[in-house]
C-alpha cells in the first residue's frame, strides 16, 4: 500500500514525484507509456514564459510567475540545459500594440520583473533577423528555454533516487474507492494508495471520471512543429511570439537551448489524444506565420517535425484540488501552457494540498536534490582525459552530429530510470537530435543497447512498445 | 507455323543503355536497336540464357562483423537466383577468410562457385 | 604526433589521396577513419558495378575497398582507426578522438578532406503522418542487412529512384522480403539505368514514375503508405489521386548531402550548388594545403570516378608539402549555364593542368543528343557532342588543356545545347 499514487509520468507528475519524494512517504508515479515524459513533455515549445500572459488572479499566473523564478536553481541541481534568453511579443499594427499594453499591464499585476515595450530599433538591436516591419514589442527578460525531456527525465531519476517507485507500461483501467484510498486497476496489476494525484495530461479528465462525477472536460488541441538545424540559428537569439490571439499564444520562433531554432506551434482541436501525427496543411500554417516574425527564417534545414497534444481545459485554468467527492484524490489537470513554466510551483502547491488533506509530511534527513550526467564534450581537457583513462568508451563518439560518446550512452542504459530504446536515449544525451537524425548512430546505439541490455537486435524498440526496429537476423 | 515473340530491354553492357527489341522466331534470334556487338550478344543472351550475378552475406564466426560479403563468381542461370540465395543462406563460416576464397564450389550443378569478396 | 600529411576518412576517396601522396614522395601519412576499419562506404556496398573504369574488372564494393586496404598495407600509411576528427585548427592542428588516446592532437603540412556524405531525412522532404518505427534511410537500411546481419522488415516500400533504392529493393527481395515498389517524383530515374533494368526489371520490382509518398501510417510500427500521383511538370501533389498502401517498412532513398560539418567549422568555402567544398584544378580548398575529394566534394555515382579525383587531391597534397605547387596567375572560374547544375572543380589554374583537363559535371535535366559549348567571352573554345545527359549519371568532360592558353583570369562558360531545339 502505498501513501500517494501519482497517475502521469510527464514534467508535472514529475515535479510532484520530486518534490514529494522530501518526505517520508512510500511513494509510486504510474504512466502508460514506455517511457518518462511521453505525453506533452516530450512535444512542446521548451518555453519557460515570463508569466505576463494569464490572467491576473489565475492559478495560471500564480504559479508561472512562482515556478519562473525557481528553474536556475533546478536546473543547475539537476544537470539541465536551461537559458534565460528573454522574448518578445512583436507588434505589427496600432491595434496590436494596445494589446502588448494590455499584456504589460497584465505583466505587472502578476508581478513579473523587468517588462518593458521597446522600439522597433531596441527590437533589431537584440533581434536583427526580425522583421523590419515590426512597431514595437514587449520585452520580458524573464523569459528562457530549457530541455522538457531531460528536465521531467531528471525530475523522475531524483524522485527515484530518493526513494519513490515507479511502472511504465501502466494504463489505468479503472479506480476503485477503498476504506483506506484507492485501487487503481490496470492490465499491469493493481496498485493502491492512500492518496491519488492525478496529474494525467490530455487524460486527466477520463482520470477523474473514474472516482468522480464529471465537472470539467479536457480539450485534446495538438501544437505541429518544425525543428531546424543550427545553421538556422543566426536569425534568432531568443524567443518571438507574435500578439496573442483567443487560440493562445501563437506560432512562434525560438532559439533552443541546445541551439537549434523551434518553430510552431499550431493549435487544432484533436479527439485521438495520442496523436503525433504532423499534416503538411497545419506545417505550411506554421511557415507562414514564422515568416512574418523572421522573413527570412526558412524550413529548408529542417531537421525534424513533431506534433503534441495539450489539454485544454473547460475552465480555462488549471485545476488543483482535492476532489470534493472523492477525499485524498487531488486533480492536477488542464496543466496547458504555462504548465511546463509552473511545473516546480504547481509541485509545491500540490504539496500544501497533500497536506490539508491530512497526510503527514515528515522530511527525510537523507534527501539529495542533486541529478548529475556527463556531458562529455561540457567538460575541461583534464576531465575528459581522466574519464576516457577511467573508461575508454568515453573516448568513442559515437553520435558525430552532437558529439555524444559510447560511454554517455551506457550511462544512460543504466541510470535509475535506465533508457532502453532509441527514443529514450536520444531524448536523454541526444545522438538522433542532429543532422543525420540517426541515420548514422542509428545502428550504433542499437548494437549498445542490445549488448548493454543482453537483448535481441529485434527486441530494442524505437519508442513504444511494440515499435520494433528490425525482424530478426538475415541468416 | 512457328511461335514468334518480341521482347524489348535495355542493354547494360555500357552506360549508353540502347533500347533493345529481340525479336524471336523459333530458332531465329534478331536484335535491332543495339549500336555495338556487345548490345547484339546481350539481347540474344536474354531471351536463349539470361544470367544474373548475386551478390549477398554469409554468416560468419569470429569476424569483425557476423556476416561476410560473398558473391558468385560467374553470373548463374536466371532461374536459379532464389536456389542459389538458399546455399549462400545454408553456409556457416568462420574466420579467418580472404577476399577470394571459394567458400561453396560449383552449386546446383552449375560450374559457379561463392567467393568471399573482403578479408575477415 | 607530427605528419606531412593527414587524411581525412579512410574510405576509397581517403585511401587514393593517401596512396598517391606517398607514390609522389610523401612517407609520413596518417589516415583518420570513424569506423572499425577502412573501405568507408564501401563496405557496406557488397553489389557489383565498381571498378570498370580503374581496374578494368567488375567488382564490388568490398573488393574494391579490399584492393586499396591491401596497397596501404603495403606502405607506411599510417591509420588512426576508431577515430574521430573534432576540430581542424588554422594552422592544420587536427583534434582528434579515440577510446585508447581519448582526445589528442595531429599536427600536418597538408590536409585532405574525405568524408564522404550522408543521406537526407524524413524530415528532410517533410513527409506527413505518424512516427512509427520503420522508416530507414536506403543506407542506414543497408548497414544493418549487410554489415549487422539485420533484417529491415518483410513488406517494404521504397520513395526515390536514386541508386541506393533500387540496389536495396532487389537486397530486400533476395533476402525474402517483399517490395511493393519504388515510389520516383521525378517521370525519369536518378540513378543509373543499369541498376533500373538489374534492381528492378530483373526482379519484376515495379517504378512508379511521377509518385509520392504523401503520408507515412501507424500507431508503433509502420502500418500503411498513401502514395498520390504527382503532375510531371510541376511535381505537384494532384488532388484525388491518393491510394493506400500496407506496408511495414518504408526505406527513403532522397539523396545524399556532402557531410561539410568539419569543413564548415574551419571555415572552408562551401559551394552552394554541390554543398562541398570550392575546389581548384588540384583539389585544393580556400583554405590553403587543405585539400578535399570524393562524395564530400560532391556527390560521385561511380567510385572510379572519385578514385580519380582523390589520387589529383594526393597528388597535389604532395606538391604542396613539398612547396612545388605554383599559384601564379589568377584563376579561371566555371560558369555553368543551360541545364548543368555544377561543375567541378570550380575554378582551375591552367599551368597547373597536365595535357588533357577532366571537367565533372551534373544536369538538372535529361537531354538527348546535345552538344557541350565551352565559351570565353563570346568565343567558343570548344563543341563535344554527347548522345544523351541525365541528372542521373555524372558526366566527365575531357578537355584538352591547350583551349585555355591566354585566357588566364577569365571566366570560362559552359553550357547544354540540345541538337534539336524543341
Amino acid at each position: 500500500m502505498y501513501d500517494i499514487a501519482i497517475i502521469g509520468a510527464g514534467v508535472v507528475g514529475a515535479a510532484i514525484a520530486r518534490e514529494l519524494s522530501r518526505y517520508q512517504l512510500k511513494l509510486i508515479v504510474v504512466d502508460k507509456g514506455n517511457d518518462v515524459c511521453a505525453g506533452t513533455s516530450k512535444a512542446n515549445s521548451s518555453i519557460v514564459h515570463a508569466g505576463y500572459d494569464p490572467e491576473p488572479g489565475t492559478l495560471m499566473a500564480k504559479l508561472n510567475s512562482e515556478g519562473n523564478p525557481m528553474f536556475d536553481k533546478l536546473a543547475q541541481e539537476l544537470s539541465v540545459p536551461f537559458n534565460r534568453c528573454g522574448s518578445f511579443v512583436v507588434a505589427f499594427t496600432d491595434e496590436q500594440v494596445e494589446t502588448l499594453k494590455v499584456l504589460l499591464e497584465r505583466g505587472k499585476k502578476n508581478g513579473i520583473p523587468g517588462l518593458e515595450i521597446v522600439d522597433v530599433k531596441k527590437l533589431l538591436e537584440k533581434e536583427p533577423a526580425a522583421s523590419p516591419e515590426a512597431r514595437a514589442a514587449l520585452y520580458a527578460p524573464t523569459a528562457g528555454v530549457v530541455d522538457p525531456m531531460l528536465l521531467t527525465t531528471a525530475l523522475m531519476e531524483n524522485a527515484v533516487m530518493n526513494g519513490a517507485d515507479y511502472k511504465l507500461n501502466y494504463k489505468v483501467d479503472s479506480i476503485d474507492k477503498t476504506a483506506e484510498g484507492y485501487k487503481i486497476n490496470s492490465a499491469s496489476g493493481p496498485v493502491e494508495a492512500k492518496c491519488v494525484i492525478n496529474a494525467a495530461g490530455v487524460y486527466s479528465d477520463i482520470i477523474h471520471n473514474m472516482v468522480a462525477a464529471p465537472d470539467f472536460t479536457i480539450t485534446p488541441k495538438i501544437g505541429q512543429y518544425f525543428l531546424l538545424d543550427k545553421s538556422e540559428n543566426d536569425k534568432i537569439q531568443s524567443v518571438l511570439f507574435p500578439c496573442p490571439d483567443k487560440n493562445g499564444k501563437g506560432i512562434l520562433v525560438a532559439r533552443s537551448v541546445h541551439g537549434n531554432v523551434i518553430l510552431g506551434p499550431t493549435s487544432d482541436v484533436d479527439q485521438d489524444r495520442d496523436d503525433t501525427g504532423t499534416t503538411d496543411e497545419a506545417l505550411n500554417r506554421v511557415r507562414q506565420g514564422c515568416s512574418k516574425l523572421v522573413p527570412t527564417i526558412t524550413t529548408r534545414n529542417c531537421i525534424r517535425n513533431f506534433a503534441g497534444m495539450r489539454a485544454e481545459p473547460s475552465t480555462g485554468d488549471f485545476i488543483i484540488r482535492e476532489v470534493k467527492d472523492a477525499p485524498k484524490f487531488i486533480d492536477v489537470a488542464g496543466i496547458k501552457s504555462p504548465g511546463l513554466s509552473a511545473a516546480p510551483a504547481i509541485a509545491l502547491y500540490v504539496v500544501d494540498i497533500v497536506k490539508n488533506c491530512g497526510i503527514k509530511l515528515e522530511p527525510k534527513k537523507d534527501f539529495n536534490p542533486i541529478v548529475k550526467r556527463t556531458v562529455f564534450m561540457n567538460l575541461s581537457p583534464a576531465e575528459q582525459a581522466a574519464l576516457v583513462k577511467k573508461d575508454p568508451r568515453y573516448g568513442r563518439i559515437i553520435c558525430r552530429c552532437e558529439r555524444i560518446t559510447e560511454g554517455e550512452i551506457v550511462e544512460e542504459i543504466h541510470r535509475p530510470i535506465p533508457a532502453v530504446t532509441l527514443d529514450a536515449i536520444k531524448r536523454r544525451c541526444r545522438p538522433g537530435m542532429g543532422r543525420c537524425q540517426g541515420g548514422f548512430c542509428g545502428p550504433k546505439v542499437h548494437e549498445i543497447l542490445a549488448r548493454e541490455l543482453g537483448c535481441e537486435w529485434k527486441d530494442i524498440v524505437l519508442d513504444k512498445k511494440g515499435s520494433y526496429i528490425l525482424t530478426g537476423k538475415t541468416k | 507455323m512457328e511461335c514468334c515473340y518480341e521482347k524489348k530491354l535495355v542493354c547494360v553492357s555500357c552506360p549508353m543503355g540502347c533500347r533493345l527489341t529481340v525479336t524471336v522466331c523459333g530458332d531465329n534470334i534478331n536484335v535491332t536497336g543495339n549500336t555495338c556487338k556487345r548490345g547484339e550478344v546481350y539481347g540474344k543472351n536474354e531471351v536463349t540464357d539470361p544470367r544474373r550475378m548475386i551478390c549477398s552475406t554469409a554468416r560468419i564466426e569470429g569476424g569483425v562483423h557476423p556476416v561476410v560479403p560473398v558473391k558468385t563468381d560467374k553470373p548463374i542461370p536466371e532461374k536459379l537466383k532464389f536456389k542459389c540465395m538458399d546455399v549462400i543462406n545454408s553456409l556457416n563460416l568462420k574466420s579467418p577468410v580472404v577476399a577470394g576464397d571459394v567458400v561453396a564450389a560449383n552449386i546446383l550443378d552449375t560450374d559457379v562457385n561463392i567467393v568471399v569478396t573482403r578479408n575477415m | 604526433m607530427n605528419f606531412d600529411l593527414v587524411v581525412v576518412g579512410g574510405g576509397p576517396a581517403g585511401m587514393a589521396a593517401a596512396l598517391e601522396a606517398y607514390k609522389n614522395g610523401i612517407k609520413s601519412i596518417a589516415i583518420v577513419e570513424r569506423d572499425v576499419e577502412p573501405g568507408g562506404i564501401l563496405q557496406q556496398c557488397i553489389h557489383n558495378g565498381f571498378g570498370l573504369h580503374v581496374f578494368k574488372e567488375e567488382l564490388t564494393g568490398p573488393e574494391y575497398a579490399q584492393r586499396f586496404i591491401n596497397m596501404t598495407k603495403d606502405t607506411e600509411i599510417k591509420y588512426f582507426l576508431d577515430t574521430i576528427v573534432l576540430d581542424i585548427a588554422q594552422d592544420k592542428t587536427l583534434t582528434v578522438m579515440n577510446s585508447k588516446q581519448g582526445i589528442f592532437e595531429l599536427k600536418a603540412k597538408a590536409i585532405v578532406l574525405a568524408m564522404g556524405c550522408r543521406e537526407r531525412t524524413r524530415s528532410g522532404i517533410g513527409i506527413a503522418g505518424d512516427r512509427p518505427s520503420g522508416v530507414f534511410t536506403a543506407g542506414a537500411a543497408q548497414r544493418y542487412i549487410n554489415i549487422e546481419g539485420q533484417m529491415v522488415g518483410k513488406k517494404v516500400i521504397i520513395l526515390g529512384s536514386g541508386d541506393i533504392g533500387m540496389i536495396m529493393a532487389r537486397r530486400i527481395v533476395l533476402e525474402g522480403g517483399q517490395v511493393i515498389a519504388v515510389v520516383a517524383r521525378s517521370s525519369f530515374p536518378k540513378g543509373l539505368t543499369r541498376n533500373v533494368v538489374q534492381c528492378l526489371d530483373h526482379y519484376n520490382i515495379p517504378m512508379w514514375y511521377s509518385h509520392n509518398i504523401v503520408g507515412i501510417y501507424g500507431k508503433e510500427r509502420v502500418e500503411k503508405v498513401v502514395v498520390a500521383e504527382c503532375d510531371k511538370k510541376t511535381k505537384a501533389v494532384i488532388p484525388g489521386t491518393e491510394k493506400e498502401y500496407e506496408c511495414d517498412t518504408v526505406l527513403l532513398s532522397v539523396g545524399l548531402i556532402p557531410e561539410n560539418e568539419l569543413s564548415r567549422q574551419v571555415g572552408i568555402k562551401i559551394d552552394r550548388k554541390t554543398s562541398g567544398p570550392v575546389v581548384t584544378e588540384s583539389m585544393e580548398t580556400s583554405m590553403e594545403g587543405v585539400f578535399a575529394c570524393g562524395n564530400v566534394v560532391h556527390v560521385h555515382d561511380l567510385v572510379d570516378f572519385v578514385t580519380e579525383e582523390s589520387r589529383k587531391a594526393g597528388k597535389n597534397a604532395a606538391l604542396y608539402i613539398k612547396g612545388e605547387i605554383t599559384k601564379n596567375s589568377q584563376p579561371n572560374v566555371f560558369k555553368v549555364t543551360g541545364g548543368l547544375s555544377y561543375a567541378v572543380p570550380h575554378m582551375f589554374r591552367p599551368e597547373n593542368l597536365g595535357d588533357k583537363f577532366d571537367i565533372l559535371m551534373r544536369v538538372d535535366r535529361v537531354f538527348g543528343k546535345c552538344w557541350l559549348v565551352v565559351t570565353e567571352g563570346g568565343k567558343e573554345l570548344g563543341r563535344y557532342k554527347k548522345p544523351f545527359l541525365t541528372p542521373g549519371e555524372m558526366i566527365k568532360l575531357t578537355v584538352p588543356s591547350s583551349i585555355f592558353n591566354g585566357m588566364a583570369g577569365k571566366e570560362i562558360g559552359i553550357t547544354v545545347e540540345p541538337e534539336e531545339e524543341k
